[in-house]
């Protein structure tokens, strides 16, 4: 375990095993509190830390905890951050607060936050166990905040609306009306745009998976054209 | 002269899907006539904006997916997924909201599934869903039909044509008027024969205009029984459905009656959705025994949500609700084939 790749879990995290879009993991605030960017900041803010945190303390216990109750002491320490952040919110972001509701309690269950501690941090060293948990909710949010920006779009014609809430008086200016007058449309903010865009998301990076496998696939074949036989007889191996 | 040698079995099958969904549009003529007779000419735009764009995402779609667009443009099921939005849409909606409905049905609903054929949804009553959801105050933008105003106050061609551009004064022209489902479903204070009496819109049995509207729907959607596009179980158990609901729960008028089974059988788009939707062959259930539960079960949905539902009117809600259960239905209504056992046998063992 000595040889961690912090490459490789950057990665993981933001692209390969993306949290949101590969693993479908933590649908529910994907889904449901994506509805502008400055929710899908708050959510994601919270994920993070809470991911950090968790995977964190999960790793300096690792050692000490039994099997057993391998799985609810994790819950514990999830529940516990998940406390914290929820407390440090009502007190800085309070409208934000109101807004998120029930989703910030529920960051609790998300399967990401259990699946990470479970999967790497009980296995891992510290350092790395906390890096995981960075990217892993870095990961979460670029997406949060995609699918957030992309609804807000369609949905209302306009951009980095309600910005305050999170970063203070100044940030009310940041609002871009993209379209006057635009009429609103309704699905993209509602849970059906969610599930179109979340599909919409996925299948734009499958097709950019395909595309690179695709290059690297001609670039194997021309890098290395002198191995290949011009007649070819019978079975080769 | 050159002849073809072929062996027998010399059948022929007379019903190409090009030829089918031919059919289908003919037979929306007589409730497109009487359509327009009653609302203008918004209808008609609508069913152009509509074919037009269709068409133009259909081959965008095929020519995305690589497939050849000429072959597949003349199946018309595009144009036929057109005509049923456009008068499924309230006359002389704007032609964004046909865009974006026409855009929806084609590559989400269709392309996105696999094409002709392979869509799980109806792709214009998903749209119409999509745009009623989406756009509520244009979605229920109807205007007032003939008799309820006077004739002059319905649209012409070119004002359909300039309200559908939303160039010019043109969107006053033309009365909006709530359609007897609306004022059915709002009422909660008039007995049901005191609203018939109070408001124009109540014609013979249902609302004025619409009950000649559905039956001119109906009239097309006999047409195409007797060309055998489609078998009588589907519309059949779903008219009897709706009537044996609002006979059941008919309380003989109270303001909070949902209206008796003539009312409910000739209003909306009752007949437009037995005979037109719900016949898919895509995306309803495929042997006959299936296709009756499935009929049956639209019907009393439609009832349903029509009398205690949020909505007026209730044909494409439930006709989605049950694309999503018509999988479930056909499995457990496979015919058996002859010298095989039941199929599905071995699971209630």
């Amino acid at each position: 375990m000595s040889d961690v790749n912090y490459r490789e879990i950057s990665l993981n995290g933001l692209w390969k095993n993306n949290p949101a879009i590969v693993q479908l993991l933590g649908l529910c605030p994907l889904l449901a509190v994506t509805g502008s960017v400055i929710n899908a900041i708050g959510m994601g803010l919270a994920t993070i830390f809470v991911l950090t945190v968790s995977n964190t303390c999960v790793s300096l216990i690792r050692n000490i905890t039994s099997d057993a109750v391998r799985l609810p002491a994790f819950v514990m320490i999830i529940a516990a951050a998940v406390t914290c952040i929820e407390l440090l919110m009502q007190a800085f972001a309070y409208e934000l607060f109101q807004i998120l509701g029930i989703f910030l309690p529920l960051i609790t269950t998300n399967c990401v936050i259990l699946g990470r501690a479970d999967a790497f941090a009980s296995k891992n060293r510290l350092l790395p166990s906390m890096y995981d948990g960075f990217i892993m909710g870095l990961g979460f949010s670029a997406v949060l905040i995609l699918l957030g920006a992309i609804r807000e779009v369609v949905g209302t014609g306009h951009i980095f609306a309600n910005m305050e809430l999170l970063f203070g008086e100044s940030a009310k200016a940041w609002k871009i009306v993209l379209v006057d007058d635009y009429k609103a449309f309704l699905v993209a903010i509602l849970p059906p745009g969610a599930f179109i865009f979340t599909g919409l998301i996925i299948a734009l990076k499958n097709v950019i998976d395909g595309e690179i496998q695709k290059r690297e696939a001609a670039k194997a074949e021309n890098t290395a054209p002198t191995s290949r036989r011009v007649r070819v007889t019978g079975n080769i191996s | 002269m050159a002849f073809l040698k072929v062996s027998s079995p010399h059948a022929h099958g007379p019903m190409s899907t090009g030829r089918v969904m031919r059919l289908v549009l003919m037979a929306t003529i007589p409730g497109l006539v009487a359509l327009t007779w009653f609302f203008g000419f918004g209808t008609l735009t609508n069913v152009l904006w509509a074919s037009l764009s269709a068409l133009a995402f259909e081959a965008l779609a095929l020519k995305l997916r690589k497939r050849p667009i000429a072959f597949y443009l003349n199946d018309c099921s595009a144009l036929v997924t057109a005509f049923l939005l456009g008068i499924a849409l309230p006359p002389g909606s704007p032609l964004w909201l046909i865009l974006v409905g026409t855009g929806f049905a084609i590559l989400l609903c269709k392309h996105m599934y696999g094409g002709m054929g392979y869509n799980p949804f109806n792709p214009a009553m998903a749209a119409y869903v999509l745009l009623l959801i989406s756009f509520p105050v244009e979605m229920t933008n109807w205007l007032a039909p003939r008799g309820a105003v006077p004739a002059s106050e319905l649209l012409g061609p070119i004002d359909a044509l300039l309200r559908s551009l939303g160039i010019g004064s043109a969107p006053i022209d033309g009365v909006s008027m709530a359609t007897p489902l609306d004022i059915l479903k709002q009422n909660d204070a008039l007995l049901v024969d005191d609203l018939w009496a109070q408001t124009p819109q109540f014609g013979t049995v249902a609302g004025i205009g619409w009950e000649w509207v559905n039956l001119a729907f109906l009239l097309g959607g006999l047409y195409l029984l007797y060309r055998r596009v489609f078998t009588w179980h589907a519309p059949l158990s779903m008219l009897l459905a709706i009537a044996i609901m609002a006979l059941l729960f008919n309380d003989g008028g109270s303001s909070a009656s949902g209206g008796g089974a003539l009312f409910n059988l000739f209003s909306g788009a009752t007949m437009f959705g037995a005979f037109f939707i719900i016949t898919d062959p895509v995306s309803s259930a495929v042997s006959n025994r299936g296709r009756v539960i499935y009929g049956a079960l639209i019907g009393v949905l439609v009832y349903i949500i029509r009398a205690w539902g949020n909505y007026p009117d209730a044909v494409a809600f439930a006709v989605l609700l049950m694309n999503f259960a018509a999988p479930f239905i056909d499995h457990y209504t496979q015919p058996r084939t002859y010298g095989h056992k039941k199929p599905n046998a071995q699971e209630k063992a």
